[in-house]
């Protein structure tokens, strides 16, 4: 999905427990000093730089010319846009419940202590994490395709004609078939973290109430790993807002199915480095920074609020 | 890991290896054999696109067009494969593999770095502004990293970084999850007693940090370095964006040139050198994980961990 997704094992509990109070003076600034020079630099600087060339346009006769809002209002108007982010969305409302929730299940089973070859299981599913986007795209490129793929095995085995996965009907199943394969295993183990560390005093307690697994699942353990529920949905929406990876490696084996403005990421991405429209560019960028923020705070808020 | 940190967070996680958790319920559960048949059927979605690359790591571009997919073909041509691989136009393979070790250990070990130095000053000092920085860099998480990119191109542009490594290495420096991650942990991990102690025998803040504080940091360093490990080693984006020169490309970067290099018309085909060096390049980052197993269960449980 992307690469700078940070792997997050944290609960999303407010904070880690304040320092004491021991000195308030200027020798911390010394340790995190360089952290924050270098930080301002990629985080802050950019984001910046970013809202200054959105409000620009360059153009050949006159230069670089303050446009106002005029980008904003064409990126408003924009049909490409707007169907790259309707795709990503498409995407999101199926591909991460189904990754989830599966990464739910394997978690829930690895945590019943029912299963035999139980740690083979755990690192075997964590293991496509450690898979390059890049790799884990070109392997399942391969495999899709009719002709040296799997595909093309079961089809001639069988003597069937499964579907073309890459064709425009089925290109986006297939990238999320990449996707979940990718991270599955990842939320897995956060959730399987989360649960570990949930005090055993409280399933004796629940057995002795006469509460079967199903009840000590839906009332103790869910429960108790909301936090981190919520951070991996909120971290699914973020990826799923910025595909990029997977379409644009796929890109040349389904030219048909994937158009340069195929993701939000996609199109800002071609506009920028095949159009040299850098200030659109910018524009659509913020546009969706801004979406992704909005969806992932709201989702926050409902996430916290369940049951609280 | 040392005995004397009690408070560590690694304490308290439970998946590691040699210390199993006491039982969940008074009796032993029962294995059920139903389950385990349903993980092992998940097992296997995750493992058949490796078990492939391996396969087909084995054939001759001929191989790979009239075989089956999940078996060899009669030609075993793995090491002529590998050799191809690193000889094909130069050596340029080898020069990608080591253009990778090189953004990991700078970017990498630059980023586990100074999560570290600014993770011990969250969590052991109060200094003016720090709340800010901290919302600053949690609010950080939540922007999307290409909204940035762009912009940071541009700037990189201007100020003649672009095309050179350091466009790859500056932006891998900043890992906002390695510093929640050590902060998390060096707040449990030392005593604030054992700093104070130092301090009033009369060290420097500088030899604090690296003879009281740094040997119990230990295994969260660890987890760190291999998050942003595989975080550099699998960059895709950042260089796509940032490097023209193939002689400056990532193994990614190089893979993903070569297998579109089929699709140019006159180019030369090559998925089994394609499929070869991408089995080259998860065989380090999988052993890692492997090796390492115990550090990274324990360092990511500590995000978890109950206070």
């Amino acid at each position: 999905m992307t690469t700078l997704q940070p792997p997050v094992a944290a609960e999303a509990r407010p904070a880690p427990p304040p320092a004491k109070r021991d000195r308030r003076s200027w020798t911390g600034w010394g340790f995190i000093g360089p952290f924050v020079a270098v930080f301002a630099l990629v985080f802050l600087a950019p984001i910046v730089y970013s809202i200054y060339l959105s409000l620009f346009r360059n153009q050949l006769i006159g230069g670089n010319q303050f446009v106002g809002l005029d980008n904003y209002t064409r990126a408003l108007q924009d049909d490409a846009f707007w169907s790259a982010v309707g795709r990503v969305a498409l995407f999101l409302v199926i591909q991460v419940p189904i990754m989830l929730g599966i990464a739910l299940l394997v978690a829930l089973a690895l945590d019943s202590g029912r299963l035999y070859g139980k740690s083979f299981f755990r690192i075997t599913i964590f293991l496509p994490y450690a898979v390059p986007a890049v790799v884990a795209t070109l392997m399942w490129g391969f495999m899709y395709g009719t002709k040296y793929g799997l595909v093309g095995d079961i089809n001639s085995a069988f003597g069937v004609s499964l579907p073309d996965l890459l064709s425009p009907g089925w290109v986006l199943a297939s990238i999320g078939n990449i996707v979940t394969w990718e991270f599955v295993g990842y939320n897995m183990l956060i959730f399987y973290s989360a649960l570990r560390v949930i005090p055993t005093s409280l399933y004796e307690a629940a057995e002795i109430d006469g509460a079967g697994q199903w009840r000590i699942i839906s009332s103790i353990k869910l429960p108790a790993i909301r936090g981190a529920l919520v951070i991996a949905t909120i971290f699914s929406i973020i990826g799923s807002f910025q595909l990029f990876n997977e379409p644009s490696i796929l890109r040349p084996l389904a030219l048909n199915s994937i158009t340069t403005d195929y993701t939000p990421n996609f199109y800002t991405y071609s506009l920028s480095f095949n159009g040299q429209q850098h200030n659109y560019s910018a524009t659509v960028a913020i546009i969706m920074g801004v979406i992704t923020m909005i969806v992932a705070y709201a989702v926050q808020l409902r996430g916290m609020r369940k049951g609280a | 890991m040392s005995t004397s940190v009690t408070a560590s967070p690694a304490k308290n996680t439970a998946p590691r290896l040699r210390t199993p958790r006491k039982k969940h319920t008074p009796g032993k559960p029962k294995r059920n054999v139903l389950l385990t048949v349903l993980m092992a059927l998940m097992a296997l979605y995750t493992v058949v696109p490796l078990i492939w690359l391996v396969i087909n790591a084995t054939k001759t571009q001929s191989g790979l067009a009239d075989s089956g997919g999940l078996w060899f073909a009669h030609d075993f041509a793995l090491w002529d494969n590998i050799r191809t691989t690193f000889t094909y136009h130069d050596g340029i393979f080898g020069r990608w593999l080591l253009n990778t070790l090189l953004y990991v250990v700078l970017g990498a070990g630059g980023a586990t770095l100074l999560a570290v130095l600014g993770g011990y000053a969250l969590a052991k000092f109060q200094f003016p502004g720090k709340r800010a920085i901290f919302a600053v860099v949690i609010g950080a998480v939540a922007v999307p990293a290409t909204a940035l990119a762009v912009p940071t191109f541009l700037m990189f542009s201007k100020m003649g970084l672009t095309d050179t490594p350091w466009a790859v290495i500056i932006p891998s420096l900043v890992s906002p999850f390695g510093l929640y991650l050590m902060w998390v942990f060096a707040a449990e991990a030392i005593p604030t007693e054992l700093l104070e102690a130092a301090r009033m025998d009369g060290a420097s803040e500088v030899r604090t940090f690296f003879q009281v504080a740094l040997p119990l940091l230990a295994p969260g360093i660890v987890t760190v370095l291999l998050f942003t490990t595989v975080a550099t080693w699998n960059n895709y984006f950042l260089p796509l964006i940032m490097l023209k020169d193939p002689d400056w490309y990532p193994l990614t970067l190089g893979l993903s040139a070569w297998s579109s290099q089929a699709q140019t018309i006159g180019g030369d085909v090559i998925f089994n050198l394609v499929i070869t060096g991408s089995l080259l390049t998860i065989l380090p980052l999988i052993a890692a994980f492997l090796f390492l197993q115990k550090y990274w269960q324990s360092g990511l449980a500590a995000g978890s961990v109950k206070e």
